[in-house]
C-alpha cells in the first residue's frame, strides 16, 4: 500500500465536514465529487500498481461518483431553484461538533477490532466508519431532499473504503454492485426529486407529510 | 445452464419483452405466462439433484421452503393482474409489468444465491425493481411514499453491503483466502474473528431488518403499502419480506455455527418483541385500512424474528409461520384491493358494509383477518401455537406471556379497524364505481385463504418434511 493513502484519506475526512458545515447546497455536492475523485485514486494506490481491473474500477468511480451523480445534482438543484440549506433540524455549528465527535467515535471504536497485519496503523477502517456515520448525520439533520441526497453519497463513500481493505479477497462483482447501486439509486432518487419539485412545488421533504398517522 | 440460473433468466429476460410489447391488454398476460412459466420451472428445480459444491446458484433447504412460496405467491397475484388492470385502462402500465418481472427475477436471485454479495446485490436490485411498482398511481401521495421507501431502502441496502464487508474482512481475518460463498463461511465459522462478526451481524440485522420492515426501521412501511396498489402490497409484503428474513437466517445461521447463536438470538427476541409492542400501539383505531395491514406485516416480521430467537421448537414453528405469513398477506391485500376500488377510498371515514357492497371480498377481508390474527382453524393458530411451545419449552415464561399480550392487542387493535369496514351499512349516497367482484378478481385471494385453510388443518407431508431440513439448517448448516 503506498504511503500516499492516509494523506488522501485525511482529505476525505475533511471533505465530510464541508456539507456538514455550509448552507450552500452547491458546495455541498462539490465535496461530495472530490471525495469521489479521492476515492478513485485511492482505488489505484491500495491496490498498488496501475492492474487493469483496478484501473477500471478506479475509473468508472471516478467518473460516476466524481462527474456523473454532482451533474445530475446540480441539475437538479437548477431546476429547483434552490441554493441553501435553510433551517436544517440541527445548526451548522452543532452538525460540525458531531462530526467530529463521530470521528471520535470512529478511532475508538476501530481500536476494538483485531486488524490484519497490513492495516495496523492504516486509515483506512476509521476513515470509512467516520464518513458513513458523517453519511447518517447528514441524513437524519437536514429536510432538503437534495441534501439527504448527498447525505446518502457519503454514506455510500463510507462504505466504499471498507470495501477498500478487501481488494484481494473482494471478487469484481462485489466492486462492481457498489457502482451499479450509486449510478442506479441516485439516477433513480435524482428522477424522483425532479418530479418532487413538479408535484410538490418544494424540495423540503418537512413538507412530505401527507402520510402520518 | 443449470435450473436455477434459467429461473431467474426467464423472468428477467421476459421483463424487457414487457416493456416492448405494444398492446396494453396482452401484456398484462404476458406477467401471469411468466410467472407459470416460473412457477412450473420452480417444480422442476425441486426434483433436480443437488447442485455441485461451490455453486453460486443452488436452492438449499431454505431456498426449498422459500423458491416454491414466492413463486406460488406472485403466480397467483399475477393472475389478479389482468382484472386489475383492466379497470384503469387510462394508466399506461409498460413500466409496471416489466418491473413486476424484473422483481419476480430478482426476489428469485436473492433466494438461490449461495454467495453473499450476490445475495445483496439482488436485493438491491430488488429495491429500485420496486419502485415504478410503488410509484403506478403517480400521484403526490404515491410520490411521497416513493421517495421514503427508497431512502429508508437505499440506506438499510447500504448498511447491509457495509455488514457484508465487515463479514468479508472476518473471514480474512480466519487465516483463509477471503470468500463469501455461505459453504466456505460456514466452514470457517468457528475460526471467524468475533469483533468482526457481532458488528458484522448488528449491521446486516438493521440493514435487511430495514428491508424486512422490522421496528423500528418500519416507518416506510404504512406509506408504502398504503399507496401501493394492493397486488403490490401483497407482493412486498409476502415475497420482498420474505426475501428479506431468509437473507437474515442465513447470517443467523453463520453466528450459531461460529458459536454466536446466543448472541444472535437475544437481538433477535428483543427485537421481534419490540416489533410486534409497535404494531400493536399504531394498529389500535387505525382509519385507514391498507396502512393497518402494513402494521400487520411489522407485527408478523416481528413473530417470525421472535420465533428464530426462541430457536428449538419455535424454528420450525417461525419458518411454518412464513409460510401462513406469505398466504394470508396475498388475501388481505388482494381483498382490500377490491374494497378500496369499490369505495374509491381506503379509510374509516367513508368504508363501511363491505360485506353487503362486496360480498365476495368483503368476506375474504374479514377471514384474512381471522386467519392473520391467529384464529383456528388458519394456519398461523398452528405456528403461534408452535412458537409458544418453543418460548415455555426453552424456559422463557416471561417471554411466552408477553407474546400472548402482544398478539391479544393487535387482535383487538386490528378488529376494530376491520369490522367497521366489513360491517355496518353502506353510507349514503355512494356514487357507483363500476367495480364488481368478479372471478378474475375475487379468486386469486380466494384460493389463498382456502391454502391457509388447509394448512391449519393439515401440514402436507412434503411441506413438513422440508420445514423440519430447514430449521435443522438454520440452526446447525447443515
Amino acid at each position: 500500500m503506498s504511503s500516499a493513502v492516509d494523506p488522501l484519506l485525511v482529505l476525505v475526512l475533511l471533505m465530510n465536514f464541508l456539507p456538514l458545515g455550509t448552507s450552500r447546497l452547491r458546495a455541498a455536492i462539490n465535496a461530495t465529487a472530490l471525495q469521489g475523485v479521492l476515492l478513485g485514486v485511492l482505488t489505484v494506490l491500495v491496490h498498488g500498481g496501475l492492474a487493469p481491473r483496478p484501473a477500471l474500477v478506479a475509473a468508472s468511480v471516478v467518473a460516476i461518483k466524481g462527474a456523473f451523480i454532482p451533474w445530475l445534482l446540480h441539475r437538479a438543484l437548477r431546476d429547483a431553484s434552490i441554493r441553501r440549506e435553510t433551517e436544517p433540524y440541527v445548526s451548522f455549528v452543532a452538525s460540525l461538533l458531531l462530526g467530529a465527535l463521530a470521528l471520535g467515535a470512529a478511532v475508538l471504536f476501530t481500536d476494538r477490532l483485531p486488524l490484519a497485519p497490513e492495516h495496523r496503523g492504516s486509515l483506512l477502517v476509521p476513515a470509512s466508519l467516520a464518513t458513513v456515520l458523517t453519511g447518517f448525520l447528514l441524513l437524519c439533520t437536514r429536510r432538503k431532499a437534495i441534501t439527504q441526497v448527498v447525505g446518502y453519497l457519503v454514506l455510500e463513500n463510507g462504505v466504499f473504503i471498507m470495501g477498500l481493505t478487501l481488494h484481494d479477497a473482494m471478487p469484481s462483482l462485489v466492486e462492481v454492485g457498489v457502482l451499479l447501486d450509486l449510478l442506479v439509486a441516485t439516477f433513480v432518487i435524482g428522477i424522483v426529486i425532479g418530479h418532487l419539485n413538479r408535484a410538490l412545488a418544494s424540495q423540503d421533504v418537512a413538507s412530505l407529510d401527507a402520510l402520518k398517522e | 445452464m443449470t435450473v436455477e440460473l434459467a429461473l431467474v433468466l426467464v423472468p428477467l429476460l421476459l421483463a424487457p419483452a414487457a416493456a416492448l410489447w405494444p398492446g396494453g391488454r396482452g401484456r398484462a398476460w404476458l406477467v401471469p405466462l411468466g410467472a407459470a412459466a416460473h412457477l412450473s420451472l420452480v417444480l422442476v428445480a425441486l426434483e433436480g439433484p443437488p447442485p455441485p459444491a461451490g455453486a453460486w446458484l443452488a436452492i438449499d433447504p431454505l431456498g426449498r421452503v422459500a423458491l416454491p412460496l414466492v413463486s406460488g405467491l406472485f403466480f397467483v397475484c399475477s393472475l389478479y393482474l389482468p382484472a386489475y388492470l383492466a379497470g384503469q385502462p387510462d394508466r399506461p402500465n409498460r413500466l409496471f409489468c416489466a418491473a413486476l418481472l424484473a422483481f419476480l427475477a430478482m426476489m428469485t436471485l436473492s433466494i438461490v444465491s449461495q454467495h453473499l454479495g450476490l445475495l445483496w446485490v439482488a436485493l438491491e436490485a430488488n429495491t429500485l425493481a420496486s419502485a415504478p411498482l410503488l410509484y403506478f398511481k403517480q400521484n403526490p401521495r404515491s410520490l411521497e411514499a416513493t421517495w421514503k421507501y427508497l431512502l429508508l431502502g437505499a440506506i438499510g441496502i447500504a448498511l447491509a453491503l457495509l455488514g457484508t464487508f465487515f463479514l468479508a474482512y472476518a473471514g480474512l481475518q480466519a487465516g483463509r483466502e477471503g470468500s463469501l460463498l455461505t459453504a466456505t463461511l460456514l466452514i470457517d465459522a468457528p475460526r471467524l474473528s468475533r469483533p468482526w462478526l457481532h458488528t458484522a451481524f448488528v449491521l446486516l440485522l438493521v440493514g435487511y431488518g430495514t428491508k424486512m420492515g422490522l421496528a423500528p426501521m418500519h416507518t416506510w412501511k404504512p406509506d408504502a403499502y398504503g399507496e401501493a396498489p394492493g397486488l403490490v402490497g401483497a407482493l412486498l409484503a409476502g415475497g420482498l419480506t420474505t426475501c428479506a428474513f431468509l437473507a437474515l437466517l442465513r447470517f443467523y445461521q453463520l453466528c450459531a455455527v461460529a458459536g454466536e447463536g446466543a448472541f444472535a438470538r437475544e437481538l433477535f427476541v428483543a427485537m421481534g418483541l419490540l416489533s410486534m409492542a409497535v404494531a400493536g400501539v399504531f394498529m389500535a383505531r387505525q382509519r385507514d385500512f391498507k396502512r393497518m395491514l402494513a402494521y400487520s406485516s411489522v407485527e408478523h416480521m416481528g413473530i417470525l424474528l421472535l420465533g428464530i430467537g426462541l430457536g428449538g421448537l419455535a424454528t420450525f414453528g417461525a419458518l411454518l409461520h412464513l409460510v401462513n405469513n406469505t398466504l394470508t398477506k396475498g388475501v388481505l391485500f388482494l381483498a382490500a384491493a377490491n374494497i378500496h376500488r369499490s369505495y374509491g377510498s381506503k379509510s374509516l371515514d367513508e368504508v363501511s358494509g363491505a360485506l353487503r357492497r362486496v360480498p365476495a371480498s368483503g368476506a375474504l377481508f374479514l377471514g384474512g383477518f381471522f386467519a392473520a390474527t391467529g384464529s383456528p382453524p388458519f394456519g398461523h393458530f398452528l405456528s403461534e401455537f408452535t412458537i409458544l411451545r418453543g418460548a415455555v419449552a426453552t424456559g422463557r415464561p416471561g417471554v411466552a406471556a408477553a407474546f400472548l399480550l402482544l398478539l391479544f392487542v393487535v387482535f383487538v387493535g386490528m378488529g376494530g379497524t376491520v369490522l367497521a369496514v366489513a360491517q355496518g351499512t353502506p353510507r349514503e349516497p355512494l356514487p357507483s364505481s363500476g367495480y364488481r367482484d368478479g372471478p378474475g378478481t375475487v379468486g386469486p385471494a380466494a384460493a389463498l385463504l382456502l391454502a391457509e385453510l388447509v394448512l391449519g388443518v393439515w401440514v402436507p407431508p412434503w411441506l413438513d418434511q422440508a420445514l423440519r431440513a430447514a430449521a435443522l439448517f438454520v440452526e446447525t448448516g447443515r
